[in-house]
């Protein structure tokens, strides 16, 4: 495998992997092709994403084409193949959040931390994606920030939602 | 393997119980159009052209032709009112996917599709994902290079990471069972091109025609045992 620093438009700062820890996981699941779901996420919880030398890893010890193991990676919405920041901003763009104004917030947003949706901060501190619902329809529109959650909020809010990590 | 009768457009047939309707069709001259269907590889349901109605006592339905057993007393037929539209909703959809093909505007104009009503795509190309080149690459070749990433309306055919893929052999069997023509191959001063990579190409040892990848051959050597003398001439020399 050779080592790339631009994988799938990640643009840098690819970890190193730590080969014997990904083999760790591999075990935990028997060393099973089934398993390779399972360790997708423990390895993204372990590196918050996917490293493309993790995933290669995975496929060769399985015996799994790395084609096939890439098909996974990217069918998931829970897994990511760019680095991702240290918290997660979810702007809520479901029905009632999209009429109350949720667009206008996540632009906000991205000229706020200068990301596109879906993207990771320069620093790496925040990661930008949308969300169809998050079932807290009463807050409108709503932004969740891992676990927190910020009900009505307005583009004016935005900088104290930062501000607040 | 047990016989079974079943009519296809009233003409009576036997045929293999459990052989897909389409192949039964096509071994019996009744034509039934199709592009994700390849005798090699099989059936895989993806494109949805071959749609028949099939008619059970007094049930008629609509199936994908290629997925469906010949079990007896089944009574197909393949062109009717709800088929033929059925097939230009299909076409129509395809061509909106596809508008550069050349393939899906001569199939859909032939099914009586003039115009796309809806908007067309611009960033799929020519591929409808009827998934032949990443068969072909997983069980003719065995290489596996080619996979799908995504889905809904990202899902694109590609090779892992949409790098240059190091198991890719040259081959272009995927470039050749493209029923569009979506996939880019192209051989220019002895190097293939075909999915990012380039490969040199062995030149004959007897008539210099640069004939194959010398990494295919190498492959081939390496599955099949043939000595890499024997491979370097080209098959019209051997």
């Amino acid at each position: 495998m050779t080592q790339s620093s631009a994988c799938c438009g990640g643009k840098g700062g690819d970890v190193t992997v730590d080969l014997a820890k990904v083999d760790g996981i591999i075990d935990k699941y028997g060393r099973d092709r089934a398993g390779i779901l399972g360790m997708f996420q423990d390895i993204q919880r372990e590196y918050r994403y996917l490293p493309k030398d993790a995933v290669a890893h995975v496929c060769r010890t399985l015996g799994v084409p790395l084609a096939k193991g890439y098909e996974v990676a990217t069918f998931f919405k829970a897994l990511s193949l760019k680095p991702r920041g240290k918290y997660t901003i979810q702007v809520c763009l479901g029905t009632a959040c999209h009429l109350k104004g949720g667009p206008n917030v996540i632009e906000q947003f991205e000229r706020e931390l200068s990301v596109k949706t879906g993207d990771t901060t320069a620093d790496k501190k925040f990661t930008l994606e949308s969300v169809n619902c998050l079932g807290a329809c009463a807050l409108a529109p709503l932004v969740r920030v891992d676990e927190k959650d910020f009900g009505k909020t307005t583009p004016g809010t935005v900088k104290k939602v930062v501000k607040a990590f | 393997m047990p016989k079974v009768n079943l009519s296809v457009d009233g003409k009576k047939i036997q045929a293999d119980k459990g052989a897909f309707l389409l192949d039964v069709c096509r071994d019996n001259h009744i034509p039934v159009p199709s592009l994700c269907h390849n005798e090699a590889l099989g059936s895989d349901g993806r494109c949805r052209l071959c749609v028949v109605e099939v008619r059970r006592g007094n049930r008629t339905r609509m199936v994908t032709s290629c997925l469906f057993p010949a079990a007896e007393g089944v009574e197909a037929i393949t062109q009717s009112a709800n088929i033929a539209l059925v097939r230009k909703t299909v076409l129509e959809l395809l061509w909106a996917r596809c508008p550069e093909s050349d393939e899906i505007a001569r199939l859909a104009r032939s099914h009586g599709v003039s115009d796309v009503r809806y908007q067309k795509d611009n960033d799929k190309g020519k591929c409808i994902l009827c998934n032949l080149c990443i068969r072909t690459c997983e069980s003719v070749v065995g290489v596996s290079a080619l996979g799908l990433s995504g889905k809904g309306p990202v899902k694109k055919v590609t090779t892992p990471f949409d790098e240059p893929s190091e198991t890719c052999i040259g081959c272009g069997a995927c470039a050749f069972v493209c029923p569009t023509g979506h996939i880019q191959m192209w051989d220019k001063e002895g190097v293939r091109n075909i999915w990012g990579r380039k490969f040199e190409m062995a030149a004959c040892a007897k008539c210099g025609t640069h004939f194959a990848p010398l990494y295919q051959l190498e492959y081939i050597s390496k599955t099949s045992g043939a000595s890499m003398d024997r491979l370097r001439t080209c098959p019209d020399c051997r």
